[in-house]
């Protein structure tokens, strides 16, 4: 029986595990590299807990008395800047969703573009789209609308031509079967199966679009963030904590509608 | 003979759901209040498509004349994702754990739980604001927006992944006397070990994404350059800027991808 070979267990082939083992070093590689060459000036280093203790006493106590003043009607329009920008990026994400479906549009061109828009939407960032369009339609509500529409359209745009791409192709066959026009065949057929994801991505984004419109406004596209960049350029670091108070609120109460319309509706 | 096509046995196929509809005018109704709470107007919209176009005639000749302060400050940009990935990663990985109610005791997960709902509730810009006070322009501060940002993130989702793990092979150890640290790294990791790494390659590409932004507060990379190319009206450098992010970010896309195959 001595003769009989040993078979040797192991998880993973010699080829998986020199691609994880790749994929490690790789990190560690671009870690020290990205560690030894990075412009760090330790001489900042040294007084930043005085700094933050400045910046902390500073900040207290809050100016409460500045929220009716000149918090809530920013506040209120970062909510609104959120909403029409994510119902902006659904008109313009329906459209390019079914155009990047492949089930759908059978035109590999047609496909490869939608993901080329998908793509760009995705990889600017959104304070780089306001920047944009605070150049285009100067300052104010509008360039932050049209900020969170463009930069909401890869996301809602992929998620939704992903669910349109998961469809059960029964229904489908069925109305073409029995010679519905193309209009009724993505209305009856596609869209009651993707309507229940279509609303979960729609709330997600807007989730996403709360903190976004909060922050645009620092270069200029409205709403909370412009009073954010008043108060601290002019150093009213009272004001600021106040600012950030209400922002942290209004997230945090967004998140918890958000969760709880998402375990209604799915 | 069936004369009416609506009284057949099986009643309407295709009911029309008023509530649905009303919905819709609803949200026509808000739009048209926004838009106009907001002075969003068309008028004013058709004007700005004016300014777009000689805004893109003005980019159309991309400049990569000053390529070399380009690539130098792509690759802080990268820099900064990486460091901050990584440390980020590695805190959320304790700040996870004691944030799994399924493991921990409740007065060591609110703590936790309370600190990745801080992290994830501001911007990172919010952050990097904070920080470039604290720590002074360059790097560092965005480097520390960052990992803030990833352990919100990464910390949130491996909680949710150890709450979601069979419990069968905790007890089994735990019933044969193991100790705790041995639970944690035998029965629990295994089991989350993949999701974690998809996360965490989900969050370097955010990271890269949100380090060419970081700049515009002052925190470091190539959103400082950007800025200042904005400010100056140097808009064909801002379009060689552009396409360079993009092109960054469609290459870190790529090797998550390749990363993502490699530990399915």
């Amino acid at each position: 029986m001595s003769s009989q070979t040993v078979h040797k267990w192991q998880r993973f082939s010699f080829k998986e595990q020199m691609a994880r083992f790749a994929v490690f070093f790789g990190f560690a590689v671009a870690l020290s590299v990205s560690i030894s060459t990075v412009e760090v000036i330790p001489e900042f280093l040294y007084d930043a807990h005085i700094q933050a203790a400045d910046l902390l006493t500073r900040m207290w106590p809050m100016d409460l008395a500045y929220y009716p003043k000149g918090i809530h009607a920013a506040m209120v329009e970062t909510l609104h800047i959120a909403s029409l920008g994510t119902l902006l990026a659904i008109g313009m994400a329906i459209p390019v969703g079914i155009m990047g479906a492949n089930n759908i549009v059978r035109i590999p061109l047609l496909n490869w573009l939608a993901k080329l828009i998908l793509v760009s939407s995705r990889s600017v960032n959104s304070l780089v789209w306001a920047l944009l369009f605070v150049a285009i339609f100067g300052p104010g509500a509008l360039a932050g609308t049209v900020c969170i529409g463009f930069r909401s359209v890869g996301f809602v745009g992929k998620l939704f031509a992903e669910a349109l791409e998961e469809s059960d192709p029964g229904p489908i066959e069925a109305l073409t079967a029995a010679g519905a026009p193309w209009p009724s065949i993505f209305l009856k057929g596609y869209w009651p199966q993707v309507a229940p994801s279509f609303w979960g991505i729609f709330l997600f984004r807007w989730d996403i679009n709360v903190r976004e419109s909060a922050v645009i406004g620092l270069v200029g596209a409205g709403g909370i963030g412009m009073v954010l960049d008043t108060a601290l350029n002019l150093f009213y670091w009272d004001r600021v904590s106040v600012i950030l108070l209400s922002i942290f609120a209004v997230v945090v109460v967004a998140e918890i509608l958000v969760t709880n319309i998402r375990k209604r509706i799915i | 003979m069936i004369n009416n096509s609506k009284q057949t046995a099986y009643g309407d196929a295709f009911k029309v759901n008023w509530w649905i509809r009303a919905g819709w005018v609803l949200v026509v109704c808000y739009i048209l209040y926004a838009a106009n709470y907001l002075d969003v107007s068309f008028a004013r919209f058709i004007a700005g498509l004016g300014n777009g176009a000689d805004f893109l005639a003005e980019m159309v000749p991309v400049n990569f004349s000053r390529w070399q302060l380009l690539v130098s400050n792509l690759l802080e940009t990268v820099e900064i994702a990486v460091i901050a990935s990584a440390f980020g990663i590695f805190f959320s990985l304790p700040i996870g754990l004691l944030a799994a109610r399924n493991l921990m005791p409740s007065w060591l997960t609110w703590p936790a739980r309370l600190f990745i709902v801080l992290c994830r509730s501001f911007h990172p810009v919010i952050f990097a604001i904070l920080f470039v006070k604290a720590v002074g322009f360059g790097p560092l501060a965005g480097i520390l927006t960052l990992i803030f940002a990833s352990i919100g993130f990464v910390g949130k989702l491996f909680a949710e992944a150890i709450e979601e793990i069979s419990l069968k092979p905790v007890e089994a150890l735990q019933a044969s006397g193991a100790p705790f640290i041995s639970v944690i790294l035998y029965a629990v990791l295994p089991q989350v070990q993949n999701r974690f790494i998809g996360f965490s390659s989900y969050q370097f590409d955010a990271n890269l994404r949100n380090s060419t932004m970081v700049g515009i507060v002052g925190a470091g990379g190539i959103g400082g350059t950007l800025f200042a190319a904005f400010q100056r009206f140097d808009y064909d450098f801002l379009a060689a800027i552009l396409l360079s992010i993009i092109a960054l970010v469609m290459v870190s896309e790529f090797i998550s991808l390749r990363i993502k195959g490699v530990f399915q």
